[in-house]
């Protein structure tokens, strides 16, 4: 916009191109790196930093296939890798699905209802939503031992209790859908109700049917906090078979065992698809950001 | 039961509708109520009372017609209760307790461990043998006149078995009999059989080739106190400390969980070896936070405006590209940090040896860990200022620098003098929350650093890059104490500074949108 004459704009331009460049190049330094490392042998720094000769030992790892070094010597994979991302996937596909029935139910009734301490309860799960899950780590990990004794498949260290832990965070998700339900107009449901349908029909068959967008979004959005969250999978979870990929990932890193390269061809492996989702939500997942805090 | 319906019936509702509502109604009370008498008879009331409430507020809901939006509420309401505000709850609660891993029982349940505990005397010796069976393995022990079997059992972990006497006159056929070279090596598993005889009496291993008569080592002698039937020694429980104690008041492990008031926080202001790294470490967690927004904001806001800048190029590309760190996943670009900072195998200290002949000792020396930590914190966090400052700087009209530029203003003076005064109070709140979510920033510390380098000269494990939520995470999880009670005090004062954090965000929310009204 702003108005300035010819040389000094040549210039200006020149000198921001230059500037973000090389600030580009010092933040995309990290994935070159990756991608370099996971297709250079053995595990540790050579001399330079592009690989002198191209390996795919660490992707056969990575993808579960065993390989023969140079010695003749059958390397089988540290880590069952794939088990963990179809971990990752099974557990934040379920989570979204539930999380999407649990937030969509609320966001209905604070669109379209009115109740007592309607603008307290909402202002409320706002406010808890600030308390991360990181804080209460304790109390998780007491509670579901406790429920284990009696409910085995969600005491620790089992998927379901994880699933379970993960469905109070759906405070976000209610306020984007609730924006969208009080964008669509009251009218057509009124004609619904007019025809006979009770509310729940007229939410299920009637209201429902025009938010699908905002539900793919929202169950999107569950579904990457899912699969990207930490804290809770990693106190929940021990067995290694049992582990998603945000837990076992940092196996790879042992003081002890050291295995840098196999490291990498897992994260590009494991990285690239949940960045590519991520990328194509990005719109959502901004205007979502001005709602409350940032991802973990 | 009087035999007034406590609902109006309705006319509407078909009969066999009405029944299966009715049978579904009765049929889910009564699983529930024989859960809840479950977990009230292992001693966890609050518990029982907690799942009776919720049940009891789901049915009035669901059966009182008024309520229909309640039932919509009804199941996010309970997911938040019970996921986040209990945990909290219970996490303060947990704070005023000695809950750790040599108190982790509650009270019934340590009498009882006391209780069940077993001596073997020599008294009414079997000899015993050990067969195959194809599922698992089966018991013969022989007395002078009798012979008793086990049925088949699986060893591992403490189990009661009832044995059968067999008559010698009838043939019973067993499996092949184990070596001794196994049962050495079974001999644990062995030991936590508990066997009792049809005669009611009760043996356990004694020996290789021997099971014995084992009594209870303890009983109740008058009120709460136990007496060892072995050295008569009586146990009395110490509900101010919560152990069990004989007459010179040693203590008995397992100890069990009690009340101790604010201890744990007395323990963390009170004491000077406990209060010097506590202290040190709340001041790194606001220095951590503060530099992380101080420069995701500079370096955010900086990017912005120089890509809301119509007449360059490539401005999509950069913005995407610029966006990247944001969009993969944070526990992969921690640990590829991680491996790119390792001292002896990293990229990063490859190059900086070849550049300058320097190897920077990243995660050995502290002060070098926390710049590592910010440098790669502000990598991660400044795509989200970008991309709320590029919407910010969206909603100012042109018009402005129009008129600024026929004054002649250099863009300098036009970034300061409107631009940024116009951005900064919108996204004040937002800067807030991103304080707030750093302070709680457990991910990138736990998994970068782990808190690492640690103080030397601590009681319970303390790093100089541990934040607060790391410190009660490690106070918890790895020290071997396991004292779950100080971290949920710890707890409980980042609860406090969280909700004080929270109150100025939303102040800071409201007189945004108190100005923007006309």
């Amino acid at each position: 916009m702003a108005i300035v004459t010819g040389k000094r704009n040549l210039l200006s331009h020149l000198a921001a191109h230059a500037g973000i460049l090389i600030f580009l190049a010092l933040v995309l330094f990290p994935f070159f790196m990756i991608i370099s490392i996971s297709l250079r042998p053995g595990n540790f720094a050579v001399g330079s930093l592009i690989p002198p000769e191209i390996s795919f030992e660490h992707w056969k790892l990575a993808l579960g296939i065993s390989y023969e070094d140079a010695h003749g010597n059958l390397i089988n994979p540290p880590f069952p890798v794939l088990t963990w991302l179809w971990n990752s996937v099974k557990i934040a596909t379920i989570t979204a699905f539930l999380i999407l029935a649990l937030s969509t139910t609320s966001a209905y009734a604070f669109a379209r209802m009115k109740f007592r301490f309607k603008g307290a309860v909402l202002n409320s799960i706002l406010l808890l939503q600030m308390f991360p899950a990181a804080l209460t780590l304790i109390a998780i990990f007491s509670i579901f031992d406790t429920l284990g004794e009696y409910i085995p498949w969600l005491g620790v260290d089992t998927h379901g209790g994880l699933i379970l832990s993960y469905l109070g965070g759906i405070a976000l998700h209610v306020w984007t859908i609730k924006g969208y339900f009080e964008s669509i107009p009251v009218d057509i449901e009124e004609a619904a109700s007019v025809d006979g349908a009770n509310t729940f029909q007229t939410f299920l068959y009637v209201l429902l049917p025009m938010a699908v967008p905002i539900l793919m979004v929202v169950f999107v959005l569950a579904f990457i906090g899912t699969l990207i969250e930490y804290p809770v999978a990693s106190i929940l979870l021990h067995q290694e078979d049992n582990l998603t990929l945000a837990v076992g990932s940092k196996l790879f890193l042992y003081e002890q065992n050291y295995l840098w390269g196999d490291f990498a061809a897992a994260a590009v492996l494991s990285g690239l698809p949940i960045t590519a989702v991520f990328l194509l939500a990005q719109k959502w997942i901004v205007s979502g950001l001005t709602v409350g805090g940032s991802k973990g | 039961m009087s035999s007034v319906h406590p609902f109006p019936l309705q006319p509407r509702v078909p009969f066999g509708k009405y029944l299966l509502k009715w049978s579904a109604l009765l049929f889910s009370s009564l699983i529930l109520l024989y859960i809840v008498s479950i977990i009230y008879l292992t001693g966890y009331f609050v518990l029982a009372f907690i799942t009776l409430v919720i049940y009891c507020l789901t049915l009035y809901v669901y059966l009182h017609k008024p309520l229909t939006a309640y039932r919509y509420l009804l199941p996010g309401l309970i997911g938040i209760s019970v996921f986040v505000i209990f945990p909290l709850v219970h996490t303060i609660n947990m704070g005023l307790t000695n809950f750790s891993s040599s108190n982790l029982l509650d009270y019934q349940r340590a009498k009882q461990y006391f209780l069940d505990e077993r001596y073997i005397s020599s008294d009414n010796q079997l000899a015993f043998t050990l067969h195959k069976h194809s599922d698992g393995y089966q018991l013969k022990l022989s007395g002078e006149d009798k012979v008793y079997t086990s049925p088949p059992i699986s060893l591992g972990g403490p189990q009661q078995i009832t044995l059968r006497e067999q008559d010698e006159n009838s043939s019973f056929t067993l499996g092949d009999e184990i070596p001794m070279g196994q049962i050495i090596k079974l001999r644990e598993s062995i030991k936590q059989l508990n066997l009792t005889l049809p005669s009611g009496q009760q043996l356990g291993m004694q020996g290789l080739r021997r099971f014995a008569m084992s009594s209870p080592l303890y009983k109740v002698f008058e009120g709460e106190t136990l007496i060892n039937t072995q050295t008569n020694a009586i146990l009395t429980p110490n509900f101010d400390t919560g152990f069990f104690e004989d007459e010179n008041k040693k203590r008995l492990t397992p100890g069990f969980k009690v009340s101790i008031g604010l201890d744990n926080y007395y323990r963390i202001f009170g004491s000077a070896d406990f209060q010097e790294p506590f202290i040190k470490i709340f001041l790194w967690t606001v220095v951590f936070s503060a530099l992380t927004v101080l420069f995701t904001l500079v370096i955010g806001v900086l990017l912005a405006v120089l890509l809301n800048w119509d007449a360059l190029r490539f401005r999509t590309l950069y913005r995407t590209l610029l966006f990247l760190p944001y969009a993969v996943p944070g526990f992969i670009s921690i640990l590829v940090f991680k491996g790119l900072f390792n001292e002896n195998f990293g990229e990063i200290n490859l190059i900086l040896n070849s550049l300058f002949g320097i190897s920077p000792g990243w995660f050995s020396d502290p002060t070098l860990a926390k710049v590592m930590l910010v440098l790669v914190n502000t990598w991660l966090g400044y795509p989200y200022i970008m991309i709320l400052c590029t919407g910010l700087l969206k909603s100012i009209s042109g018009e402005i620098y129009e008129a600024t530029a026929i004054e002649g203003c250099s863009p300098l003076r036009n970034f300061w003098s409107i631009t940024l005064p116009l951005i900064i109070k919108p996204l004040s709140p937002l800067l807030v929350a991103s304080f707030a979510f750093n302070f709680n920033n457990f991910v990138l510390i736990s998994l970068l650093t782990g808190g690492r380098p640690d103080f030397l000269d601590s009681q319970v494990p303390a790093g100089t890059t541990d934040i607060l939520v790391t410190y009660t995470y490690r106070i918890a999880f790895e020290d071997s104490g396991q004292n779950f009670g100080l971290a949920a005090a710890i707890s409980t004062i980042i609860f406090v500074m969280v909700a004080i954090m929270s109150v100025i965000n939303l102040r800071m929310a409201r007189v945004n949108e108190s100005g923007r009204k006309p």
